[in-house]
């Protein structure tokens, strides 16, 4: 028993595969248990871990791991983010942490010198972690905290990817110019064309080309980040909450920067209602602006995360039946839901393309229909 | 819950590497790739299309060399008519003027021999006349050696006068 603890963050890593809405829905029982393991453990564990522990829970899941194998400890340390990059145990990348603050200036160090040799939290330098928060011990004020996290590194290899191989295909291009495509220029040429004929030309009838870069960007990263995050010890980066705001606030910023006057008159003066009409539409085509972010965001971090809880639960089913049984049947069942992840990464990333192009579309479409 | 709230570490990160993303990708990647395809794709629309037009100005040769040849046969036709209706003509031409000729020349001819004819009839009636004084002579010559004979005769041609 001992030993299967032992293996078990090695396992939870291997396993880091992302998830989608199909799914999420066709094992929706799995996910509302995880769901509401989830909730349980935010309200009432997660305090008292902290209360013994003022870090980190995942910390706190290892320092704890002797006694009881906790599936949420597990779960929520692969979904959220973190100081240091975790693969295994004993196998800790430490990232840098950089932290601004009036009093202190800019200051950049290792996430190491935050824990001791048996993974405990300490404090460094007048700074204490607090959560995911870094605070100052002096006053326990929060720094503002630009630190290379798990999720920042996860990010800068998803760019780094993402340069490479494009910035390739690009050289390809010039390379091979007038030739048929070869190689990885053989693959990445489809999904341009698909990009460029069935999300963005369709839905954006005005000088389409010019939002081509963005688009195409936008779908490049949402599918790399979403197939990257299926690889073992990778990140939950697509899944993450700040990145789908991220990227949803600035389709929200281009959308409302190339809305034309055609656009700004029906949200605010909506052709042919009645004057009383206008009180209640008025609020509900601005609240209506700021929904299709919202949708955006959550839309992509649900089917992520999702896709990560459901597999890790999946995995998790092994070690509290401790039973090679569960663990080969979930073994079947995470190969299952992996492959349905892969199409979800192609899904999300051509979801949220679409969505942002539809937005764009509504935005720069001349009156027609009046 | 701590997964439900952004961190403004990573918000900041991400808009900073996903706006370099966009900023390099577009000018460095998106732009040569983008224009390379519709380089391929206009050269291989214009391609189509030459092909079609080729298509078409076949067909149009195809149906001119037609019409040339029929028009041709046609020619050749008309000429080959022509030319055995000349043929012909000439042919009765000829037919006519050798006919003119052969009837002129018997005319002549015949018109040379009634004169010849004529003209030897009128010989030969002298000739013949001729001979016959000759020969009565001779004969009267003969007969009328002796006496006797020229005794008959006067006395028959005395009978013939009494009995005119």
């Amino acid at each position: 028993m001992q030993s299967e603890i032992k293996t078990l963050p090695v396992f939870a890593m291997k396993k880091p595969l992302s998830v989608t809405i199909v799914a999420f829905f066709s094992f929706v029982f799995v996910a509302v248990f995880s769901f509401s393991g989830l909730a349980q453990h935010a309200e009432g564990s997660h305090d008292s871990i902290r209360a013994e522990n003022p870090t980190d829970s995942l910390q706190a899941g290892h320092a704890e791991a002797g006694e009881k194998f906790s599936a949420n400890e597990v779960i929520i340390e692969h979904v959220l983010d973190a100081p240091v990059w975790h693969f295994a145990e004993h196998l800790v990348l430490p990232l840098p942490v950089i932290v601004y603050s009036a009093e202190r200036g800019l200051e950049v160090f290792s996430s190491a010198h935050f824990y001791d040799e048996h993974h405990h939290p300490v404090e460094y330098n007048g700074y204490k972690l607090e959560g995911r928060d870094i605070v100052l011990t002096s006053t326990g004020e929060k720094v503002l905290n630009l630190s290379i996290t798990k999720n920042v590194a996860m990010l800068f290899l998803t760019a780094a990817m993402l340069l490479w191989v494009l910035l390739s295909v690009a050289s390809a291009y010039k390379k091979n110019q007038g030739k048929a495509p070869k190689g990885i220029q053989s693959f990445i040429e489809p999904v341009v064309v698909f990009v460029r004929d069935e999300i963005v030309k369709p839905n954006i009838a005005h000088n389409h080309e010019r939002y081509l870069p963005y688009i195409l960007t936008l779908f490049f990263f949402i599918f790399f980040g979403n197939l990257l995050g299926l690889l073992p010890g990778a990140a939950n980066l697509t899944g993450n909450i700040a990145i789908t705001l991220s990227l949803a606030v600035l389709t929200f910023i281009i959308t409302n920067f190339s809305g034309n006057a055609t656009y700004w008159k029906h949200v605010f003066w909506t052709p042919g209602v009645p004057l009383p009409l206008r009180i209640i539409i008025l609020p509900v085509e601005i609240i209506g602006l700021f929904t299709k972010p919202f949708a955006l965001t959550i839309r992509l971090f649900v089917a992520i995360t999702a896709g990560h809880i459901v597999l890790l639960s999946l995995i998790c089913m092994a070690f509290i039946f401790h039973s090679y049984l569960v663990g080969i049947g979930a073994s079947v069942m995470v190969l299952f839901i992996s492959i349905i992840e892969l199409l979800v990464a192609a899904i999300q990333a051509y979801v949220f393309a679409l969505f942002t192009a539809l937005y764009i579309g509504m935005a720069t479409a001349e009156d027609e229909h009046h | 819950m701590d997964f439900l709230l952004p961190a403004n570490g990573l918000l900041f990160w991400q808009v900073v590497i996903f706006l370099s993303l966009v900023f390099v990708l577009g000018k460095f990647a998106w732009k040569p790739i983008l224009s390379s395809l519709k380089e391929r794709e206009e050269s291989i629309q214009q391609a189509l299309d030459q092909a079609e037009k080729a298509k078409q100005e076949m067909a149009s040769l195809k149906s001119d060399n037609e019409k040339l040849l029929k028009e041709a046969r046609e020619e050749r036709d008309k000429i080959l008519r022509d030319a055995r209706s000349a043929a012909n003509q000439i042919h009765d031409e000829a037919q006519n003027s050798a006919k003119k000729t052969a009837d002129k020349i018997i005319a002549d001819a015949k018109a040379v021999i009634n004169t010849e004819k004529a003209a030897a009839l009128r010989d030969v009636k002298a000739q013949v006349a001729q001979f016959s004084l000759e020969i009565a002579e001779k004969l009267i010559k003969k007969n009328l050696a002796d006496d006797k004979a020229q005794k008959e005769l006067t006395e028959s041609l005395i009978k013939d006068f009494k009995l005119n």
